[in-house]
């Protein structure tokens, strides 16, 4: 049984892959802003078998409170082996094009507060030699497009943050795994139109568990959005610029 | 908004909607200005009771968070999005099963209030409603009333088979039922008429929770009503050779722009059906899934039926005339040179449901379906109507989407009494159409 940590434990994905693993009775400790949302996934994953269920109501963006929210964490389940990162929000681009301050939050909320969070958490799991890093980044860190560079910028931080942090915890033994959906459907993406590259939820919970527990370092989820970024990363930069992406 | 999820199982009527998702409890509901409102559960009923044309779907899918299992007693609370699968799921391996279920499992609990489900155990259990000891109910003024028989009786009475006009179900706690394997002790016996059918039926009853027939609408004269009788129990004791449950599942893709089903489909899926099984009788151990989901076992089903839909044909008949009825509706049928893939048959028991217009009553209970011939198929429904009527039967509105609001009024003569309880911000195509 494992003791896992859950920031952002409220958003879409987080829940899905929640119920995964308290359907194999592992003990959880669950992150999210908003305490009535948190006190509902609460019983619902105790009642799917959670062998234990904690809970902590924290805005992420409040980076100070980090350090302790691991401690409180190492202490509530008497260890840590797994933490997933699933908060995180779309920005309105054109929003943010016009406002630096608006820029900023979202940097705040989709990376910076991500990377300080990650700062405690590969400290505490380098010391221990064991454990499990995984975050999910996004396709759209990729390669910056003008409909939606600021969230591409904060996710492509991530991305390069985890990649640096799984080359210096390989001899610590620890899995750092940078997860990278594609199109999900769910209350971020509630005002796209949906197609069938879409995905469910379920699906991308499924695809994070089988990451973990085959111990990979980057994920596309589903599976074929690799092909996909193959192909954007290949596009020579002169005529990406021209394209309306 | 043309997401292909906010549409009937039938395929017919076709309806736009505004659509307001609901993910948590704590939600509020979009400023309704004019427009009516309708839950959604999962879409499987066949015609319009679950759309609101040019109205508001709140769709309760997302409110799918369980609340309680009690694994000692058997009591389960859970949000009204949650489906019967994922209880199946939950409660399956702690010796639990859902007291009530209907032939798919791809139903919310939302869903099975609204429509009052029944099952294959209906002359043992009754309805789902009698296993909901409460639910909780938000109004669209923003009241919520926790209804149960002791607390709010009448508007318990009214949201049970309420078709979802009374409010939104946010949550519900349900009595389940022990078992002891997730195994089914299954008869499945030829029979060659509809005489055989009654006496079958008669001698099951009492010794076996499940019956159901499947009869070959396409037989005349005297093998007319012949078909399959199959019975069954809960398995007591695991098997030595235990069936496995079935993986994943075939299905269809996308719709079809024409229908698969025509004269000759029918009529080769018919004949092959009736006689796959060589033996009178076979007897057997089956998984629960295959045996109360057989439909399940391919995704989307119905778009064999192809853009045109399907229309669904539910009834059912007093025991005095359901002989005679049944017949005379096989006959009808047969005379419009049309049939039914799949029709079923099964003897309702007596006991009462809570729901106000809920509709299992004593009697026999057939269901046909028949791919969209527009007219054709019109007409054909509106003379069975007739039969029906004289009978003293009624239709399923769950099944419905094209009764005449004259005979739904004859059928639920508790309608009016029912209209007093309808959240005045709440419609469906289904009421609009069966009460102007
Ligand atoms: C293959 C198949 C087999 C079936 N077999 C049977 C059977 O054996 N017996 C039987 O009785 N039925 C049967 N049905 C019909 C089906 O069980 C019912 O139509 C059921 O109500 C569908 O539930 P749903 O969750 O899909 O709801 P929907 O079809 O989306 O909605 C049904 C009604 O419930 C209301 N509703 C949904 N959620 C809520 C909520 N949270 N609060 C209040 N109202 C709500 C809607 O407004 C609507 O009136 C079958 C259907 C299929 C496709
Ligand atoms: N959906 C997609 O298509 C898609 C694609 C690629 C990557 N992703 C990524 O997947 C992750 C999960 O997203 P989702 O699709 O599941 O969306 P979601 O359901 O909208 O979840 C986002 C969650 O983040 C939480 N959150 C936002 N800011 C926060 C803060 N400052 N502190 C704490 N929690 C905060 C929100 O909490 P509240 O409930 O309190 O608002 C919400 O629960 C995100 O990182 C997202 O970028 C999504």
């Amino acid at each position: 049984m494992s003791k896992i940590l859950i920031i952002g434990a409220t958003s879409t994905i987080a829940i899905a892959t929640a119920r995964l693993f308290a359907s194999e009775g592992n003990d959880l400790y669950l992150v999210a802003r908003n305490s009535e949302k948190l006190d509902i996934i609460s019983t619902d994953l105790k009642t799917r078998g959670a062998a234990s269920v904690h809970t902590k109501v924290l805005d992420m963006t409040d980076s100070e409170q980090h350090e302790d929210l691991i401690k409180e964490c190492v202490d509530a389940m008497t260890g840590l082996d797994i933490v997933l990162v699933a908060h995180g929000t779309l920005p309105d681009q054109s929003d943010c094009q016009q406002s630096w301050d608006k820029t900023y939050k979202e940097l705040d909320t989709n990376c910076l507060s991500i990377l300080s969070l990650l700062t405690s958490c590969a400290n505490y799991f380098e010391h221990e030699r064991n454990g499990t890093i995984a975050v999910i980044s996004s396709v759209a860190g990729d390669r910056g497009r003008q409909s939606n560079y600021i969230y591409g910028t904060a996710k492509g931080a991530v991305s390069i943050f985890m990649q640096g942090l799984r080359n210096r915890l390989h001899d610590s033994n620890v899995q750092v795994l940078t997860i990278k959906p594609g199109f999900v459907d769910t209350p971020m993406t509630k005002e796209f139109p949906k197609g069938p590259l879409w995905a469910k939820p379920e699906t991308i919970a499924q695809g994070i568990i089988r990451a973990i527990k085959k111990k990979k370092e980057v994920v596309y989820l589903p599976w074929f959005w690799r092909f996909i970024m193959l192909v954007i990363m290949h596009i020579p930069e002169f005529i990406f610029k021209k394209l309306k992406l | 908004m043309s997401d292909s999820r906010y549409r009937s199982w039938g395929g017919y009527p076709r309806a736009e909607h505004e659509i307001h998702k609901l993910h948590w409890l704590t939600d509020s509901w979009p400023n309704y200005l004019n427009k009516p409102l309708l839950p959604f559960g999962n879409g499987r009923s066949y015609g319009d009771s679950c759309l609101n044309n040019d109205g508001i779907l709140l769709d309760a899918r997302g409110l799918d968070h369980f609340i309680h299992f009690d694994t000692e007693s058997g009591i389960l609370r859970c949000e009204a999005g949650v489906l019967l699968s994922e209880i199946l799921e939950l409660i399956v391996p702690k010796g639990w099963f859902l007291p009530v279920t209907p032939g798919t499992r791809f139903i919310t609990v939302g869903g099975a209030i609204a429509n009052d489900v029944h099952g294959k155990n209906h002359h043992r259990n009754g309805t789902f409603g009698r296993f909901v000891n409460q639910f909780e109910l938000q109004r669209s003024d923003g009241t919520r009333l926790v209804c149960s028989p002791p607390e709010n009786q009448e508007m318990y009475e009214a949201t049970i088979g309420g078709l979802g006009l009374t409010g939104v179900i946010l949550w519900a706690e349900l009595r389940l039922q022990k078992i002891h394997t997730p195994h089914m002790n299954v008869e499945s016996i030829r029979f060659s008429n509809l005489d055989e059918f009654f006496e079958l039926s008669e001698e099951s009853n009492d010794l076996f929770e499940y019956t159901v027939a499947w009869i070959d609408c396409l037989a005349k004269g005297d093998a007319l009503g012949r078909g399959f009788f199959i019975r069954a129990n809960h398995a007591t004791e695991l098997s030595s050779d235990p069936p496995r449950s079935p993986g994943r599942k075939p299905g269809f893709p996308v719709e079809l722009p024409f229908s698969l089903l025509n004269s000759y489909t029918l009529k080769a899926f018919n004949l092959l059906y009736y006689n796959k099984q060589f033996l009178r009788r076979w007897q057997g151990t089956q998984h629960y899934e295959p045996f109360f989901y057989p439909l399940d076992g391919i995704n989307h089903w119905n778009r064999m039926y192809g853009k045109a839909g399907f229309l669904q044909y539910q009834c059912v008949i007093p025991h005095e005339h359901g002989k005679e009825a049944v017949r005379n509706i096989l006959n009808e049928i047969s005379r419009a040179r049309s049939g039914s893939f799949l029709s079923v048959l099964k003897v309702f028991g007596d006991i009462s449901s809570p729901g106000m217009l809920s509709f299992p009553e004593p009697g026999i209970t057939l269901a046909l379906d028949f791919p969209n011939r527009y007219k054709k198929t019109f007409e054909l429904l509106d003379n069975l109507d007739i039969l029906l009527k004289n009978a003293g039967g009624r239709l399923y509105p769950a099944k419905d989407a094209r009764m005449s609001a004259d005979n739904f009024k004859h059928f639920y003569p508790n309608w009016e009494k029912f209209s007093q309880y309808i959240d005045p911000h709440f419609s469906s195509s289904f009421w609009r159409r069966v009460t102007v």
